[in-house]
Order: C-alpha cells, then sequence, then structure tokens
C-alpha cells in the first residue's frame, strides 16, 4: 500500500471511531437540559434521577470523546502536513476558536454537572448543564464550519507560496454549507441520542425493570427523535442535497449514480453502480423526482458524471453511492418508525406493545451507521479533492512520513480503540445494569473523600 | 527584516499556551508520577485521583487549545513540527488516551484487578508523558535538520551522540526529558500535599523534598549547556540582558518551593513551582525568538516568526476573538478552582 493510501485510512478509521461518541453526547446534552429543566418545572425527583442517569452515560461517552478526538486534531500535522501547512491560516482559525470556546466550557461544566449536583444547588447544576451543551454545540459548529470550508472554500486568497489565506473572517463563519451541514449534522445527532435513549426505555419495559423510567425514556426518545427526524430529512437534509447539487454537482451525479446527463432525472431507490459499463445495474427508480428535489422542476437538467473529466470524478463512486443511500434510506426507515410509535404513545397502546418496543431496541444501532455514512458521503464526496476545487488529496499528505511509520501507528491505533470498544461496551453493560434508581457515580464519592467536601 | 508586532505577540500567545498547560496539566500529570508512591490504600489513591478528577481534562485542553494556536498562527511550524516528530507524538497520543481512560474509569469497577492495574496505567503513562514533553521541549531548543523545503524527518533515536540527524533522543534531549520528569515530580507532590491531608501529604512534601535535588542539579546543568547546543539562545541573552527577569523567576521559584515546602506551606510551595517551570519555558521562549523551530543543519532554514507566520488578517482578526475568548476561559477555571476541587 502507498503512503497516501495508509495516511487516508489512518484519517477515516480514527475519524469514524472517534464520531461514533460525540454524535450521542451533542444530542445527549440537549436531552439532559430538557431532563434539568422538567426538573426544575416539576419538582418531581424522578427527572433528576434520570439526569443523574443519562449524565454518567454522557461521561463515559464524553471520555471516549476526548481521548479519540485529541489524536484527530494532531493528525492535520503528523499525517496531512502540505494541507495544515497550505490551510491552516483559514481552518487553524476556526480549529483555535474551538479549543479556546467549547472546550474550555464543556470540560470546565461538565465536572460541575456530574459531581457538583449538591455543591451547585439546583439553578446552577441546571446552568451546568446548559453550560455543557453550549459547549458541545458550538464545537460542532466549529468542526462543522472547518469542514465546510474544504467543501466550499470561502473568504480566502491563493498566496504566491501555494498557502491560503484568510480575507473574510465572517465569510468563513457564515460560510451557507456550514449553516445547513451544520443544522443536518446537528439534528442527526439528536436522531442518535433520543433513538439510544428511546431504545433503553424499550429494553427497560421488555425486561420488566425500571418501569416508570422505561416509560419515561421512550416517551422522550420518541417525541425528541420523530421531530428531530423529520427535521433532518426536511429543510437541513434537501438544502444540504442543494447544496451539493449547486456548488459539487459531480459529487451529486456520483451519489446517486447519474451516469448520463438527463432532463427530469429519476431518483434512483436501488441498483449497483457498474463502473465499467458506466450504468447502474438492477435500478428501481422514481422518474423525474431527482430533477423537482434539486430544482424544485420536473423537467429539470441534471448534470450527469459524463458531463464532467473523469479525473474530477470521486476516485470510489460505488462506495460514495451505497453511504449516500444507506444514509437517506435509514433516514427515511427513521422517520417512519418513530411516527408509527409517537401515533402509538399518542393513543396510550406504545408501552404495552411488544413489537414496537422490539423494533424501537432494535433500532439502536442504525442512527450510528447513518451518520457514519452520511459522514462518508461528505468525505468521499469531495474527492480527489482535499479543499474542493483547489487542493487534490493526493498532494496534501505529509511526504516525509513513510507508508511503513503511517503503518505502524495505524496498526497501534487498530489495537487501541479496539481495547477501547471493549471497555466501552462492559462499562456501559454495567451502568444500564446499575440502572437509573443507583446512586450517584462512585467518582463523585471519591470527590467526597477527598479535601473538597471535607472543606466544605 | 521586517517589523513584525503582531507575529511576535502571536509567538508571546503560543508561549503562554503552553506554558499554561505545562502548570496544569504539568500538576496533575505529577500527582500520577507521585501517585504510587505517596497513595498506598485505596482511599488513599481516591483522595490523589479526587484532587485531580474534575480538572485534568481541562488542563488538556490547554494541549488542545494551544495546537491549534500554533496550527492558525504559525501552519508551517504545525506541519513541519507534527509531521517531523511523527512517531513521539503518536506515542504521546496513546498515552494520552490510556492516561485519560485510567483516571475516569478506575473507580467504576470495585475490584482487587481493577484499580490497581489502572493506578499503574495513570501512573507509568504520567511519567512517560512528562518525558516525551521533556524531549520534545530538548528538541526544539536543539534545533532540527531542516533543510529549505521546510520539512524533517526524525527517528525515534539513532545513537546518543548530538549530532544533525540525531534522532528525538540524544545526551542533550535526555537530560531536558529528566530534568522535566523531575520538575513534574516536584509540582505534582505539592499539588498533592496543598490537596490532601494525612499520611498522603505528608508523603508527598517529603517526595517533592527529595525530588527538587534532581531538579537542582538538571537546571544547573541544563544554564551550563544550552548556550553550548544552542548558541543563538546566548545572543540572545546578551543582545537583550532584560530577558534575565525570565530565568531569575526560574531560580527564585526553584529555591522558593524547596524553602516553603521545607516551611511547611504547601500553597505556596505549589505557587513557587508555577513560577519555576513558567520562568523554564520562557526562558526557552525568549532565548528562541525569533526561532519557534531552529535548523541543526542551515541556520537560515530555521521557522521564524517572519517566515511562518499566517497572513496579517488572520492573525489580526483572531486577536479580536482570542482575548474575549481567553478571559472567558480564565472565568471558567476560576469558578472550577473555586468551586469543585
Amino acid at each position: 500500500m502507498d503512503a497516501l493510501t495508509v495516511h487516508r485510512l489512518h484519517f477515516a478509521f480514527t475519524a469514524v471511531f472517534h464520531y461514533l461518541f460525540p454524535q450521542l453526547t451533542m444530542g445527549l446534552a440537549l436531552l439532559l437540559v430538557i431532563l434539568k429543566t422538567q426538573a426544575l418545572r416539576t419538582g418531581k425527583e424522578c427527572y433528576n434521577h434520570a439526569a443523574r442517569f443519562w449524565g454518567r452515560i454522557f461521561g463515559i461517552n464524553f471520555v471516549m470523546g476526548v481521548v479519540t478526538g485529541i489524536p484527530m486534531e494532531f493528525q492535520f500535522g503528523t499525517n496531512w502536513a502540505l494541507f495544515s501547512r497550505a490551510s491552516g491560516g483559514v481552518i487553524g482559525q476556526t480549529l483555535a476558536m474551538e479549543g479556546v470556546f467549547s472546550f474550555f466550557l464543556e470540560s470546565s461544566f461538565l465536572g460541575a454537572f456530574l459531581f457538583g449536583e449538591k455543591r451547585l444547588g439546583p439553578r446552577l447544576h441546571w446552568l451546568s448543564a446548559f453550560l455543557v451543551f453550549l459547549g458541545a454545540w458550538l464545537s460542532g459548529f466549529f468542526i462543522i464550519a472547518t469542514n465546510a470550508w474544504m467543501q466550499h472554500p470561502v473568504g480566502y486568497q491563493l498566496l504566491p507560496d501555494g498557502r491560503f489565506a484568510l480575507t473574510s473572517f465572517w465569510a468563513l463563519l457564515l460560510n451557507q454549507w456550514a449553516w445547513w451541514q451544520y443544522m443536518h449534522t446537528m439534528t442527526a445527532s439528536v436522531v442518535t441520542a433520543s433513538v439510544v435513549m428511546a431504545a433503553l426505555g424499550a429494553f427497560y419495559l421488555l425486561t420488566r425493570q425500571h418501569l416508570e423510567y422505561g416509560r419515561m425514556f421512550v416517551a422522550m426518545g420518541v417525541t425528541a427523535g420523530l421531530i428531530a427526524s423529520c427535521l433532518m430529512v426536511f429543510p437541513t437534509g434537501d438544502a444540504q442535497g442543494r447544496n451539493i447539487a449547486y456548488n459539487q454537482p459531480v459529487t451529486l451525479a456520483a451519489m446517486e449514480g447519474l451516469f448520463t446527463d438527463e432532463r427530469g432525472a429519476p431518483l434512483m431507490l436501488v441498483g449497483q453502480p457498474n463502473m465499467s459499463e458506466k450504468k447502474l445495474d438492477n435500478p428501481i427508480y422514481l422518474p423525474r423526482v431527482l430533477s423537482f428535489l434539486t430544482f424544485r422542476r420536473w423537467k429539470a437538467e441534471v448534470k450527469g458524471l459524463d458531463a464532467f473529466p473523469q479525473d474530477n470524478w470521486p476516485d470510489n463512486i460505488p462506495l460514495l453511492y451505497f453511504a449516500y443511500h444507506i444514509m437517506a434510506g435509514l433516514g427515511t426507515i427513521f422517520v417512519a418508525v418513530l411516527a408509527l410509535a409517537a401515533y402509538m404513545l399518542w393513543r396510550g397502546r406504545l408501552y404495552d406493545t411488544p413489537l414496537m418496543l422490539w423494533a424501537l431496541m432494535l433500532l439502536a444501532p442504525f442512527p450510528y451507521i447513518a451518520t457514519t455514512a452520511g459522514w462518508m458521503t461528505a468525505e468521499v464526496g469531495r474527492q480527489p479533492w482535499l479543499v474542493f476545487g483547489l487542493m487534490r488529496t493526493a498532494v496534501g499528505s505529509s511526504v516525509e512520513v513513510s507508508a511503513g511509520n503511517a503503518m505502524f501507528t495505524l496498526i497501534g491505533f487498530a489495537g487501541m480503540y479496539s481495547m477501547l470498544a471493549v471497555l466501552f461496551l462492559f462499562l456501559l453493560y454495567l451502568e444500564v445494569q446499575r440502572g437509573p434508581e443507583a446512586a450517584a457515580d462512585e467518582h463523585g464519592a471519591a470527590g467526597g473523600s477527598g479535601s473538597a467536601l471535607a472543606a466544605d | 527584516m521586517k517589523e513584525a508586532h503582531t507575529e511576535t505577540l502571536w509567538f508571546c500567545l503560543v508561549a503562554i499556551m503552553i506554558a499554561g498547560y505545562a502548570v496544569l496539566d504539568g500538576f496533575d500529570l505529577g500527582a500520577g508520577i507521585v501517585h504510587l508512591f505517596v497513595a498506598r490504600s485505596d482511599a488513599e489513591r481516591r483522595s490523589v485521583l479526587a484532587s485531580v478528577g474534575p480538572v485534568w481534562d481541562g488542563n488538556e485542553v490547554w494541549l488542545v487549545a494551544g495546537g491549534g494556536v500554533l496550527f492558525f498562527a504559525f501552519p508551517p511550524v504545525y506541519a513541519s513540527g507534527f509531521q517531523g516528530f511523527y512517531l513521539p507524538l503518536i506515542i504521546v497520543l496513546w498515552l494520552l488516551i490510556l492516561r485519560g481512560i485510567a483516571i475516569e474509569f478506575r473507580n467504576k469497577v470495585s475490584s482487587l484487578v481493577w484499580s490497581p492495574f489502572w493506578d499503574v496505567v495513570f501512573a507509568g503513562a504520567s511519567a512517560m508523558l512528562a518525558i516525551f514533553f521533556g524531549a520534545a521541549i530538548g528538541n526544539v531548543v536543539r534545533g532540527v535538520p531542516l533543510d529549505r523545503s521546510g520539512f524533517f524527518f526524525l527517528p525515534l533515536w539513532a545513537n546518543l551522540r548530538l549530532m544533525p540527524a540525531a534522532g528525538i533522543l540524544d545526551w542533550f534531549t535526555i537530560i531536558v526529558a529528566l530534568g522535566s520528569l523531575a520538575a513534574l515530580t516536584v509540582h505534582g507532590a505539592l499539588w498533592v500535599a496543598m490537596k490532601t491531608a494525612g499520611a498522603v501529604a505528608a508523603r508527598a512534601r517529603k517526595a517533592a523534598d527529595a525530588a527538587w535535588w534532581a531538579v537542582l542539579v538538571i537546571t544547573v546543568l541544563l544554564v551550563i549547556i544550552v548556550p553550548l547546543v544552542q548558541p543563538h539562545l546566548g545572543h540572545r541573552f546578551a543582545d537583550a540582558p532584560w530577558g534575565f527577569v525570565f530565568p531569575l523567576a526560574a531560580a527564585a521559584g526553584m529555591f522558593g518551593m524547596k524553602l516553603l515546602n521545607g516551611a511547611g506551606r504547601a500553597t505556596g510551595a505549589f505557587l513557587a513551582s508555577c513560577l519555576y517551570i513558567v520562568g523554564m519555558l520562557t526562558s526557552a521562549a525568549f532565548g528562541l525568538y525569533p526561532y519557534l523551530l531552529p535548523s541543526s543543519t542551515d541556520t537560515a532554514a530555521g521557522l521564524t516568526v517572519y517566515n511562518s507566520a499566517a497572513a496579517t488578517y488572520g492573525l489580526t482578526v483572531g486577536l479580536y476573538w482570542f482575548i474575549p475568548g481567553m478571559a472567558l476561559v480564565m472565568i471558567y477555571f476560576v469558578f472550577v478552582y473555586r468551586r469543585m476541587v
């Protein structure tokens, strides 16, 4: 394998693994604020129990997100040195802002949220939950703004030495690509957290334990999940699709498996890209729907792959096509399942319908698959560019780092992350077993035995 | 050479971020280094972990934010340095991962094999990180074999002699690494002494007292050899003697921590240790200026604030968010340190 391929796999692997955790914590942060608000509003202690329980799950995910997130920043320099040298003047801005504005906020107040409930009192504890939420969502924005600049570069100038200089700070932050992608990503993470919450609630109901909490989690998960999954499809997913159609038409053609230019282009539901014959095998499609979705006219022309030079095509069209279709297909399934569950909830039948509870429980892994496929759509779709239209992926990696050195660290990360995955699942299992009524985390108890509480 | 005020200001801000990281994460790294020695029983170990539990993550953000600031203000330095130090940096990442999960997961399971295992991971990873960070500083001070392409690549070790392309570890960087290990041992021990009570605090005071002698010996040694290894430092201090305030501050901190610790004043001793660390790092930064990464093979190929800063617009606009942003950070830290530990 050549060094470039190893560097790409290195980033892809560490990014995919990393994103399993923040997508839950970003969504869950919002649900925690809702739980704490309910606790303040109603004065019912069960909401505080629920917030503590999900706080412990949040904590485990947060640690995993932190320890797998630091390597992401380092890898810009270690594995993509030429890209970093060229674009640091622009995207370094948003990455540094993420550190200053969100990581400090999040990490400072997460400790307060997890271990400070007694010391802070209900209002300050609500505030710490809110600040954790704010930090998490700001962090998401700065990362998306960084990615959006690579997808749709704005507010820059190319200097004679090959480096990009920032010319407009506001263009960078107000990039229209960033805002739609941000809202699409954040609604997706609310879907992940809601589905996980509903799934755990369904598990408790099906196994006849913690029934009060099981019902609370199912009701809250289904409601929040339905709202978020609808927003994920429209307007955010729709607008993001149109962003791609206008700014990366070649990517849209590859995502949709549209090999030839068409007026009244069909929306492909099923089919396998056949790259040697440049057509889609076994297609099932809705005629003219793609034209309508993209340009709001049934007979609009949608450019096919043949309208672009082949060296500008994404370099792995089947992977891109399947990633996109898996994401979009699962998104549709989420809306359908959650809408049905919400209807049954409204009619008061959901808690006594085992089939629906089973469906909710088994839904848990799929938001993770959908978001991973979504990010693969964005990143594979941007190829062969690192910065769309400006810098090729092939010229961005660290030329001094040999394939062997990169392979060594890729294998090291694979081993390290396998161990992390086992630990994570084990600790999650323990928390689920202990359930929402269990007392506060032992870490908090340790805080109590230390000097801090003694001094209080 | 053109005037470069904004660039110089960002050089200072990068140095401040690194010093902030060293002082803050330094004490929780140091607490890890002394963890096995000063805390024997499970309850004692929980008290050491409780003293860093709510803050270690926030402290580590200084590294992430410092890296981000370097990336944004001096992209070629970030690119060249991170690529050139590829292997040690990735090992640092693995150590940070192990250490983070050791702190957070140690108390999740109550078992005679679970917590002792994570205690050893916490201690071992902390000590190795102190060594790696020290070696990194040693490499930056010594210079790396940068050529006109602006890039280099160093193996972990070649032989231990000081040569233009010796590798990350040579006798000089090993001395700096041991200095970092000793300094953070004292720093962490003083933190534990300040934040715990009883037997743990007493052992921590003794540990700080003993490790201080290593700090003294290595500091004196560095004062003698650094100007020989990196002559630029000597010239800088000769050209701008006001810069001697930095090493003097380090010296004051070094003797201050010994005297205050001996007098049983834990907080004062810890603050003196902060002063020592800041003094040492600012001395190095002052001595290297305008270099961020000097070249050991070709002086003109070194990366400086002049040839590697981002364009002026970006640097200027950065000040408008960085300064209020860090002011907010100070508010969070005051809140966390007053209310949580």
